[in-house]
């Protein structure tokens, strides 16, 4: 009994946080200003708690395993739902549903945290089922707006469409092996025909969920139709928590099937890292520039999981830690922007700097970030996705994927150029910050100044994963 | 000496100057920190020449050595040999200079001032790594400084020409990327210390696959024809100190790469491609110094001479003699230090004048002596008059050169000798009009140079002086550290011959 509390730790915090919000949003004691307060504090806390009495096990027969790695993946994830309730403060504050936007977000990290520490199939795809439908629910919560209950209905259908996928996937992965335990499935699986079709189905719902190209196509309206603190939480923990199950399931559950989802990953990888920097670059509004670009981001993650080694899955994490930081900053950005004066294209960015030198280096160092070039961590993150992948590519792929990142920078470039650069009569006025958005906007910014320099993180990832 | 604090002191002067509110802080701030390194260069070039006369002949002196990312064999490794050491100086000189001229700058002056000094971390960073990760890391560190200083403080087409500057930049970038992770797993040891990849073996069918990847690469920055493009327009477009960092340093970055890491690991590769890389920088030798004579602006025309000059760093590294590569790295200094002035002054020119147009000025020299005299030596340094820098560099590259004696090494070393006439015919042009002959009108009450722009040229000029008259310095250090180049590449040699 004490192993179950201790070893399902995290999803038993964020169980009594929910009922914490629950009642006191029943109560109606406390004022939205309070009431976020002690929210942000709550999920510091279980930010902070997720780095104590850890334990390594499993429970219910090996349905739910707890490793130091899911300790760690759940940690980030953690990390990128407290900043979220910092960066988007202006934004909860004055919505009247503000709690149940927290319980929503909860629930679905809660379904983020048994999906990461599954060990079947059954739990799989109830937990991606949690950590899917409350995020279509938080996408419309821009009540009044048309844009984004169209967003909240096209991110339900969808997904419930990739779950059908899924399921069916899961079935025939059950008709081949007979089991749907992850660690029985190796022992039992071979690249059969049907096989082969059962884990087309599978990697279709993953690639729904990460939006690779070709299944992507509701990410840019769903992303632009949010709120942006939706559209962050979906671009960052949402993904991060589908690519840490991705890889574990890739090198765990289907490492016999290694050559047939290699070459997968590697034109999928091609597609979206292609595809997703064309479409990034005639972007104009920023959520949806920022939703093409961490397509392509995804992209890079894929060179790193075709590595099917410990570096791979070791970069990917790292990749996934410091993608957190620099995409919440921008999003950061866009939202204090946004929130205030209701600007969300690019051209409005021009001559940002000359009133807002603070919003406009965060801006520029989170981009510079996700360009992947030094001094910042997106440089190493990238870097060592690209080493990582070319132990096993080959160089004409690893030219084309470096090649890209000439692309990606110059769309980056347009949003710098846009702030720093251009002229414009009628620039942004002065952005009133709310404190705890600029704490966090500069714990990102530090963090991505400071992480890739450090080398102590890259070998704190290393021995939690292997 | 300990080389760690080249970076440390850029580093630390830059978040100090981030905590400065007044921009005159920013400026006196910014000039002791580019002394003290000019100091430290000093003191590292006089303990360097010191420890090689006491015969200590370790291939680097002052080495470093720390553990970064175990796991991918990462190391800071650091260390010097005559060439880096040639380059250290040279890049102190530059950036002196550079806060020197920028003195005037009003337009941010805090940002203006922390690009600079972020940009010559980078250099310090590069020219002193023995790991090519983290000697990618410093070539890269540089990109953001130098879109930001063309873009923000540029002028003309400057967006224009940041953006091609920035991606042409990260192609070359994206080039040595791959080629850095060809060496990597090209050997069992997986290695990213030049110094250890060096005494490895690497297969000669996987050499030729990398070493074009590098050398482009680098060559990108190094203005390799035809991938010179951006040289151009972003030295034009940049603010003065902003093409001094450029032309000065930046561009030197890629021949020493193209030195360092493509040729001394891949000496097979570089026989195999040495004539195309001969053809290409004889090209780019001649097509830059005719495209110069066609130039009306005078950044235009120390761009597109810098594109001539920087021809004959390449054409020494492909001549593959030692005295060639000596020259090499004697004319990416020479080069470095004179177009860093020639940017200056034209900077001063402009500041007085507002146009860069040689038609629109004439008889500079009645009202700024000073400025004019230091044209005029920095014109005679790039036309090749003997006593100054250029001329040494040039002419050990030509002897170097000399050293082949077949027909196809001969005729590419004439047609890039022959540059040097078009060379005199555009500087002798372009001075002519500018200083010479009757004042044009409204120019009648220019006022000479001041202090800091005084400083500045006193302190190229006498590095010019310096190289031309007493060359035997700088071909002891260098000298040295080319023939280890050698010695790795000519038993190659030996087998083809």
């Amino acid at each position: 009994m004490n192993e179950f509390f201790i070893l399902m730790k995290s999803e038993l915090l964020l169980g009594i946080i929910i009922f914490i919000l629950l009642f006191i949003k029943i109560g109606k004691g406390l004022s939205n200003e309070k009431m976020l307060v002690l929210i942000q504090s709550l999920l510091l806390v279980n930010f902070l708690a997720g780095f104590f009495f850890n334990q390594t096990g499993h429970l219910f027969g090996g349905m739910f395993v707890s490793t130091s790695a899911t300790i760690l993946q759940k940690n980030i994830l953690n990390l990128g739902v407290y900043l979220i309730s910092m960066l988007f403060s202006d934004w909860f504050r004055k919505h009247i549903h503000m709690p149940e936007y927290f319980i929503l977000m909860l629930s679905a990290v809660m379904g983020m945290f048994f999906l990461v520490s599954s060990g079947n199939l059954l739990l799989f795809f109830l937990a991606i089922e949690l950590a899917t439908i409350p995020v279509a629910a938080m996408v419309n919560f821009d009540m009044q707006k048309r844009i984004s209950s169209e967003a909240g209905m096209k991110m339900i259908l969808s997904s419930a469409f990739s779950s059908g996928i899924l399921l069916f996937g899961i079935s025939l992965i059950y008709g081949a092996t007979g089991t749907i335990q992850f660690a029985e499935l190796p022992l039992l699986m071979k690249a059969s025909p049907l096989m082969i079709m059962a884990f087309i189905f599978f990697i279709t719902a993953f690639a729904f969920k990460l939006s690779i190209v070709p299944f992507h196509l509701w990410t840019a309206d769903v992303y632009e139709g949010g709120p942006i603190a939706s559209t962050a939480f979906l671009s960052v923990v949402s993904k991060g928590a589908v690519a840490f199950i991705f890889i574990s399931m890739l090198y765990k559950v289907f490492q016999p099937m290694h050559e047939v989802w290699y070459h997968t990953i590697i034109l999928l990888s091609l597609c979206t890292i292609i595809l997703g920097n064309i479409f990034a670059l005639r972007q104009q509004n920023i959520k949806r520039f920022l939703a093409f670009s961490s397509i392509a981001q995804v992209g890079f993650i894929l060179v790193g999981i075709g590595a099917n080694s410990g570096a791979g899955s070791i970069s990917v994490v790292y990749f996934i830690l410091i993608y957190t930081f620099s995409n919440l900053a921008a999003f950061g950005v866009a939202a204090a922007i946004s929130e205030q004066t209701g600007k969300e294209n690019i051209q409005d960015y021009r001559g940002l700097y000359k009133e807002n030198p603070f919003l406009s280096w965060i801006m520029a160092l989170a981009l510079f970030s996700l360009a992947g070039i030094p001094p910042t961590a997106g440089f190493f993150g990238k870097l060592f996705l690209i080493s990582a992948g070319a132990t096993v590519a080959d160089y004409w792929y690893i030219v084309v994927v470096a090649l890209n990142l000439i692309v990606s920078l110059y769309y980056y470039l347009r949003v710098v150029r846009a702030m720093f650069m251009d002229k414009n009569e009628f620039p942004i006025q002065k952005v009133q910050v709310a404190f705890p958005a600029k704490f966090a906007l500069i714990v990102c910014g530090v963090a991505i100044t400071v992480i890739g320099l450090l080398s102590w993180v890259w070998d704190y990832i290393q021995t939690a994963l292997i | 000496m300990n080389l760690s604090l080249l970076i440390l002191l850029p580093a630390i002067t830059a978040i100090i100057l981030l905590l400065l509110p007044k921009p005159s802080q920013v400026r006196i701030v910014s000039l002791i920190s580019a002394v003290l390194q000019l100091g430290l260069a000093f003191f590292l070039f006089f303990s360097f020449t010191r420890l090689r006369a006491a015969g200590d002949n370790a291939k680097m002196l002052f080495e470093q050595n720390y553990a970064w990312f175990p796991s991918w064999h990462i190391n800071f490794h650091t260390g010097v040999d005559g060439i880096s050491v040639a380059m250290i100086l040279l890049t102190s000189f530059v950036v002196v200079a550079g806060m020197l001229v920028s003195w005037n700058i009003t337009k941010m002056t805090k940002e203006f001032y922390f690009l600079l000094v972020l940009l010559s971390l980078g250099a310090y960073g590069f020219f002193i790594s023995l790991d090519l990760f983290i000697l990618f890391f410093f070539l890269e560190i540089a990109v953001i400084p130098k879109y930001l200083l063309i873009g923000v403080w540029g002028s003309g087409r400057k967006e224009y020409a940041a953006n091609k500057l920035a991606l042409m930049l990260m192609g070359g970038s994206a080039l040595v990327l791959v080629g850095i992770l060809g060496l990597y797993f090209a050997t069992d040891a997986r290695s990213f210390d030049i110094m250890e990849l060096a005494t490895l073996s690497i297969t000669p069918a996987l050499q030729k696959v990398i070493f074009p990847l590098l050398f482009i690469g680098f060559g990108v920055f190094a203005g390799l024809f035809p991938f010179h493009t951006w040289v151009p327009d972003g030295h034009a477009s940049a603010p003065t100190a902003g093409s001094m960092f450029l032309a000065g340093i930046s561009m030197k970055l890629g021949g020493y790469g193209c030195l360092r890491v493509a040729t001394f690991l891949l000496p097979e590769g570089a026989r195999e491609y040495a004539n195309i890389i001969i053809v290409l920088s004889a090209i780019a030798v001649l097509y830059g110094a005719f495209a110069t004579m066609m130039q009306k602006d005078l950044k235009y025309i120390n761009a597109y001479s810098s594109v001539s000059h920087c021809g004959f760093v390449l054409l020494g590294i492909g001549m593959l003699t030692k005295t060639a590569i000596a020259g090499a790295v004697m004319q990416m200094v020479s080069h470095g230090v004179m177009t860093a002035l020639f940017f200056a002054v034209i900077g001063m020119i402009y500041e007085r004048t507002h146009t860069r147009q040689v038609d629109e000025m004439g008889g500079l020299l009645k009202v700024t002596p000073f400025i004019t005299t230091v044209f005029f030596i920095v014109g005679f340094c790039s036309l090749g008059l003997p006593g100054l820098s250029g001329f040494v560099a040039e002419m050990t590259v030509f002897v170097g050169s000399w050293e082949h004696t077949d027909t196809f090494h001969r005729v590419a070393t004439i047609a890039a000798v022959m540059s040097i006439v078009v060379t005199a015919v555009y500087i002798l042009r372009a001075i002519g009009k500018t200083v010479l002959g009757p004042l044009k009108v409204g120019f009648s009450n220019l006022t000479d140079a001041k202090w800091n722009e005084k400083a500045a040229a006193i302190l190229l000029v006498a590095a010019i002086l310096a190289i031309g008259l007493a060359p035997f310095w700088l071909n002891n250090l260098v000298a040295p550290a080319a023939e280890v180049i050698m010695q790795k590449i000519a038993p190659v040699a030996a087998a083809v011959k």
